[in-house]
């Protein structure tokens, strides 16, 4: 017990490195350039105390929770050598965690307003949330989509550079196409929907399969999940944009 | 801050932490019991794991909501109306100088953002337990933080400037695709997935205020069109510093070597 207590101390600690350089670029901008002093620093110095032991929490549940289940779920679907259920789980997993992702909801009510200036759709409550709901599922489509064809590649060895520079043709030809208000959103898009309890258990998901499948590299067939899960939806969500 | 309300703060933010794992726990718990249909080794130590997990988000979200939130979306715009009045001091010509400081500012948010940006740890320890400790956690996170620094930087010149978003993306996808073909294999799929992660809890939310403070302040410019589109460039810049660092050990590897090769002898080791 006294062990964990030293070890989860250590880790509080740890944190502080990583917050350093917040803490001075907000402090020395405050100080130096805008020239105003602290607002309510006490209750800043309490944000910072939760905000550290809140990273340190989330570390040790990592390695403790996340990763072990990424990971042995995909050794179990690899001994259990059904591809479909594999595949129907990697869809799931994006899709499932994308849905309901706050961030999304919010950039697809703004993608609606967008299209919305600019005479795409009418701009009624109903027609902008016939848009945004659309916007929303397909991102989540495309996340699912993502990392299906992530895990195909995984298992088939395929290497992912190929997949990512065609990703990158595809988004370069239809940005030509595709209505400008809806450009930038589609780029963000792909940014947004890669939480941080997904990435995790991604990223322990793709490595647990590399791993577990003789002749992979779990170095460069394990990584790659999330860059696809990036990608796609930048391009589903620039049809998207030209079909509507 | 009373007590109290503190404690409320840490519940609301717990149950938005819930909902959000809820759907992800879902799909787990589910495909666990009906399609693998066996228990997970060590099923204790993995739920104290994720209620780890969900409590330490939850603290981290309310810490940065009290602590750092605040003052970083109010300087953001601050120095963005500081920068726009201040290139209108007289001066018909707004010159680069006069946003210097909105830059730096950019910058230092973008690094400084990404280094405590907790899935860019997860992906770092995982990179460093597969390469065998081969990939130092703390160099490839700054490897992307740099990345994200100039990319934060160079979309805040775009909207400041007026040049259209798909030609810099573009020029940037050419420059990945090069790399991709030319780096050593085994990093760009780290790589891939370094742009992907850098962009999450803590970047977004401080460098969209700066996006959408910069867009409304200067005329112009549509928050819409021109808001958006920064959260690309800071997914795009890591892929380019961490493919650009691998090239440049393996081009010092060779270098060392061929020095050792062409060498007396006996500095060879």
């Amino acid at each position: 017990m006294f062990q964990g207590f030293v070890t989860f101390g250590r880790l509080i600690v740890g944190t502080l490195r990583d917050l350093a350089p917040i803490i001075v670029v907000i402090a020395f901008f405050q100080t130096f350039v805008i020239e105003q002093p602290f607002p309510d620093l006490e209750s800043i110095l309490l944000g910072l105390v939760l905000v550290m032991t809140g990273l340190a929490l989330f570390i040790q549940g990592l390695e403790m929770g996340l990763f072990p289940i990424g990971e042995s779920m995909a050794g179990a679907f690899a001994r259990k050598g059904s591809l479909a259920w594999l595949l129907a789980f990697a869809f799931a997993l994006g899709f499932g965690t994308t849905v309901a992702e706050p961030a999304l909801i919010a950039v697809a009510a703004e993608a609606a307003r967008a299209a919305a200036e600019a005479g795409l759709i009418g701009g009624g409550e109903a027609a902008l949330g016939d848009y945004a709901d659309g916007l929303r599922y397909t991102v989540a489509i495309s996340v699912g989509a993502a990392l299906v064809l992530g895990v195909l590649r995984i298992i088939m060895g395929w290497p992912v550079h190929y997949f990512i520079i065609g990703g990158y043709l595809i988004v370069v030809v239809i940005t030509g196409f595709a209505p400008p208000e809806i450009v930038g959103i589609a780029y963000d898009a792909g940014g947004v929907t890669t939480s941080t309890v997904t990435v995790p258990l991604v990223a322990a998901l793709g490595i647990g399969l590399a791993s577990a499948i003789r002749g992979r590299n779990p170095m460069i067939d394990g990584f790659g999940l999330i860059a696809f899960a990036s990608l796609m939806p930048m391009i589903f969500v620039l049809i998207y944009g030209m079909i509507f | 801050m009373e007590p109290g309300q503190g404690l409320a703060r840490v519940l609301t933010a717990l149950g938005d932490t819930l909902l959000d794992v809820a759907p992800i726990v879902i799909v787990l718990v589910g495909f666990q019991a009906f399609v693998l249909r066996k228990r997970l080794p060590h099923m204790r130590r993995t739920m104290i794991g994720i209620v780890y997990v969900v409590l330490g988000l939850a603290l981290f979200l309310v810490g940065l909501e009290q602590a750092l939130f605040p003052l970083g979306k109010t300087m953001a715009q601050q120095l963005s109306s500081f920068a726009h009045g201040h290139a209108q001091d007289g001066y018909s010509v707004v010159t680069w100088g006069d946003y210097i400081w909105l830059y730096l500012f950019a910058a230092a948010i973008g690094f400084s953002t990404t280094v405590a940006e907790p899935s860019l740890m997860a992906v770092a320890i995982k990179a460093r337990e597969v390469s065998g400790g081969a990939i130092n956690p703390w160099g490839l996170r700054l490897a992307v933080a740099v990345g994200v620094a100039i990319g934060v930087a160079l979309g805040c010149f775009r909207i400041v400037s007026g040049t259209s978003l798909p030609f810099f993306i573009m020029a940037g996808y050419g420059i990945v695709i090069v790399q991709a073909v030319l780096a050593p294999r085994f990093i760009v799929p780290l790589a891939f997935d370094s742009g992907g992660v850098t962009t999450s809890t803590v970047t977004v939310p401080l460098v969209a205020a700066l996006g959408l403070g910069l867009a409304s302040t200067i005329e112009g410019r549509s928050p819409l069109i021109d808001g958006f589109g920064l959260i690309a460039f800071a997914s795009l810049f890591p892929m380019i510093t961490v493919m650009g660092y691998a090239h440049f050990s393996a081009w010092r590897h060779r270098r060392l070597t061929r020095l050792s090769d062409n060498g007396d002898g006996p500095e060879e080791d």
